[in-house]
């Protein structure tokens, strides 16, 4: 069975990077939010088994959602996507339930191999 | 900001399109800008920075470079939607990269994009902006570091 993914990012371009090149690798794109609060009602409808997070985003930043997806008891797997590039902000995020950090810009090979880090983790 | 920190936003701006394209951009002398005449093309990406420092920090350019650059990262969809998407993407990874020397405390705003309209790009008057000029495949882009 593919793996379940929901990317939550609020550029469109970067979906649209992740979704291409995921989907080649036995991953299904279940849903797609632009910021924190979208991300936390597609979970509940799609419940994904991993999730790409980028960090600086409006209404709900990363690590509030990230926060909430812990709150909801779920054992999800979570990939931070973010240009912060700061040990602190890796580290915070690590602390508040990702698994997983890369920083953008990012290759095609760099997010499969993070990627597959991550699943390999699980 | 000196030109230490000049030098910081002159790498990631290099290693940006390196990493994306596989070809880095040729950077061009840089210099303080004239408020009044900071350069502006068609879209631009701006970033407020607050916290430790305070200023802004935006990156500007053409439609012809940001078309080659989707289309160079496999992106086939150009339309402007993406191309202000991009810009604004480009501002958020350079000033959140810069954090690496900066630290958390140098805090980033999401990209505020601009399509033309210079008016309402706000550089703070009293602080000094770094104009870094930049050519890429022959096309030109221009990265503003204005950071008290």
């Amino acid at each position: 069975m593919p793996v379940k993914l929901m990317i939550v990012d609020d550029s469109n371009i970067i979906r649209s990077k992740i979704t291409r090149t995921l989907s080649q690798h036995e991953i299904e794109i279940v849903a797609a939010a632009s910021d924190g609060e979208e991300a936390i009602r597609l979970f509940a409808a799609t419940r994904p088994d991993v999730v790409t997070m980028d960090l600086t985003m409006p209404r709900m930043d990363g690590l509030e959602c990230i926060r909430a997806l812990r709150k909801l008891k779920s054992n999800v797997r979570i990939l931070v996507v973010s240009a912060l590039a700061d040990k602190a902000t890796a580290i915070q995020a690590l602390k508040e339930g990702a698994q997983g950090f890369l920083c953008k810009p990012f290759t095609e090979t760099e997010l499969t191999d993070a990627m597959e880090e991550l699943l390999g983790g699980a | 900001m000196d030109e230490q920190e000049l030098r910081i936003f002159i790498d990631i701006v290099s290693q940006y399109f390196e990493n994306q394209t596989g070809r880095p951009p040729e950077i061009g002398s840089p210099y303080l800008g004239d408020h009044s005449e900071l350069p502006i093309y068609e879209f631009t990406g701006v970033i407020g920075i607050s916290g430790t420092r305070q200023g802004c920090v935006y990156f500007t350019a053409h439609r012809d470079l940001l078309r080659q650059l989707l289309l160079h990262v496999g992106e086939p969809d150009v339309s402007d939607k993406n191309l202000k998407d991009l810009v604004g993407e480009i501002a958020n990874t350079i000033s959140g990269n810069a954090r690496r020397h900066f630290g958390p405390d140098f805090m980033i705003s999401v990209p505020v994009v601009v399509a033309g309209n210079a008016d309402s790009i706000q550089v703070p008057r009293n602080v000094k902006a770094y104009i870094l000029p930049l050519r890429w495949h022959k096309m030109d882009a221009v990265l503003v570091a204005s950071l008290q």
